[in-house]
């Protein structure tokens, strides 16, 4: 196990060094001088070297990567352009409405996805399962830039049941939750009746019934536990999944997260605070991933061993 | 032919969606772009059944050529991410060593960025416009084929009878293209299914955003952000765009499905 996590943990820090690297040149990818882009055509001379200074644009490539990666390594994700705060301030001041969002959207997930999960596998073919399977294919095909609006137009305008945009209290959140986690709800329904119903074939389950004992406590106890050891992988991945459809479901929602941040970034040109939510949404999601793996090879011995 | 009668369903479907984008000049009742603030946000009716927008343009002639925008984006991502993938993935399955190592190293790290998140990126540096949005997808779109491609050469390349081509003379090239890919396209055309529906969602998400196709075009997903904005007063120019994602998205996965139950029978998903 020690030398599993190790040799995950050499991998995750050549995948976030390469990540570091990307997220470094793309501001070099953009056509023209970046300068010019960032400050507009208005702005003068004098604030234009300043700016450049400042970013280090005007020293060589090397070294400007040089001070990029050695900047991140200690917390220096740079500077905002317009004001002027540091870029790990404006990233850690909207993380708290991200993380809410991220916490309601999973929930909902999971409290879909497990009753109509087990239900659907007891029953295959069945009623349930073929009216899951047909509202998990909905559910996966709908985009949220849809569900979302779809959501307010009911709830909130014919309604007038929940409130619109804005963070607040609980009420608040729901209409965004429902709109980030249904498609991970639609995956992971399936997913828990597929592996249910393979765990459900073994042997040990007929053992489990043959010596008397309750149903319920055969599903609960013997089955489901080892029906969920695939389940922990198909959440993690999901997690990539929230994360980036939580930019869309801030955008709809006027949710302030990381992901509007984002895309203020981009509207106003501040490639800084854009790169550095890219890091940061890229460091989130590789790190969760390396926890589920690892979650993943200690649940489940065999994995460890490929 | 098809075991699932949803695979029909969506074959009826994508059909009508291709017809649509490639008639939609001569189909559609108005033009999309003629602006006619008098009638501004008008709720559907007989004549108009989708309603109007903010401009007061006909929401179903929009519609129609929406399909064009999604259908173009669609085929030009595919094709040529699926080109780049599978031929990345072949030299590198087929090769091994230090080719595919640094090629999946690479592709370690173009994972790391969840979902649309890179695409995201590449737009906001390149400059919103659905050019760029075509060329950030491609330049993530052949990862998944590559890495499919490059684990089934993997699994053919010991088989005998790719060992009878190789020492019978035969060029690497000619093994590749002759002998291995009619023996893995069928996994790869599944994949290309299902990567349709995952580009067109990505092209609507991107234009929803703002960083697509610029305001005023029938994009499906510039239709849908135009819809946000007067959600409150008319809230019919949000349905119907939406609608038509959902179920051409919809009609990809279920023949994507059928065609991997068809081509691919060793994976007989219960």
């Amino acid at each position: 196990m020690i030398s599993y996590i190790i040799r995950r943990l050499l991998l995750l820090v050549f995948v976030l060094f390469g990540v570091v690297t990307l997220v470094f040149f793309l501001i070099h990818f953009i056509p023209g001088d970046p300068v010019d882009i960032m400050l507009g055509d208005y702005a003068l001379p004098a604030d234009k070297q300043e700016l450049r200074s400042v970013m280090g644009l005007d020293r060589p490539l090397l070294i400007q990567y040089k001070d990029y990666v050695s900047g991140v390594l200690t917390g220096d994700l740079g500077t905002s352009i317009h004001s002027k705060r540091t870029v790990l301030e404006e990233i850690l001041e909207r993380l708290p409405a991200s993380a809410e969002l991220m916490v309601g959207a999973m929930t909902i997930a999971l409290l879909i996805a497990f009753p109509f999960g087990i239900l659907a596998a007891l029953k295959p073919y069945g009623l349930l399962d073929s009216a899951s399977m047909f509202a998990s294919f909905l559910g996966v095909a709908m985009p949220n830039f849809w569900l979302g609006p779809l959501l307010i137009i009911f709830f909130s305008i014919k309604l007038d049941w929940l409130p619109i945009n804005e963070r607040g209290g609980l009420e608040n959140l729901i209409l965004p939750s429902i709109t980030l986690g249904t498609a991970m709800a639609a995956m992971l329904s399936r997913m828990i009746r597929s592996s249910l119903l393979e765990v459900l074939g073994e042997e040990y389950i007929r053992n489990a019934r043959a010596k008397g004992l309750a149903e319920r406590k055969v599903i609960l106890k013997h089955a489901l536990r080892n029906a969920l050891i695939p389940v922990i992988t198909i959440i993690g991945l999901q997690i990539g999944v929230l994360l980036s459809g939580a930019i869309i479901t801030e955008a709809i929602f006027d949710w302030p997260g990381l992901g509007s941040l984002l895309l203020e970034g981009i509207y106003n040109r501040n490639y800084p605070l854009v790169q550095g939510c890219i890091l940061v949404i890229a460091t989130i999601y590789v790190v969760v991933n390396l926890i589920t793996d690892i979650t993943y090879a200690w649940v489940d011995p065999r994995v460890r061993l490929s | 032919m098809f075991r699932n009668k949803w695979t029909y369903a969506g074959l009826i479907i994508i059909l009508f969606f291709i017809v649509t984008a490639l008639t939609a000049p001569w189909i559609a009742p108005e033009d999309p772009y003629e602006i006619n603030l008098v009638l501004q946000l008008a709720p559907p009716d007989a004549d108009h059944i989708m309603g109007r927008d903010n401009n007061g343009s006909d929401i179903l002639s929009r519609l129609l050529y929406g399909a064009r925008i999604s259908l173009v984006v669609g085929l030009s991502v595919v094709t040529i991410s699926g080109i780049i993938g599978i031929l990345l993935g072949l030299v590198s399955g087929y090769y091994g060593g230090w080719v595919d190592l640094i090629l999946m190293r690479i592709v370690d790290i173009l994972l790391a960025f969840p979902g649309l998140l890179l695409a995201i990126a590449l737009v906001a540096v390149l400059g919103p416009s659905l050019t760029n949005v075509v060329i950030a997808l491609i330049a993530l779109g052949w990862v998944p084929f590559a890495r499919l491609v490059r684990g089934q050469v993997i699994s053919v390349k010991e088989r005998n009878y790719i060992l009878a081509a190789r020492t019978s003379g035969q060029s690497d090239l000619r093994v590749m293209i002759i002998h291995i890919l009619p023996n893995i396209i069928s996994v790869v055309i599944v994949q290309a299914t299902f990567n349709l529906a995952g580009v067109i969602i990505s092209e609507s998400s991107l234009s929803f955003l703002g960083l697509g196709a610029p305001p005023g075009t029938p994009s499906w997903g510039a239709m849908l952000s135009e819809g946000k904005q007067v959600i409150l007063d008319a809230p019919h120019v949000s349905i119907f765009p939406g609608l038509a994602i959902m179920l051409v998205v919809l009609a990809f996965n279920f023949v994507g499905d059928g065609l991997r139950d068809k081509l691919d029978p060793k994976t007989d998903r219960k």
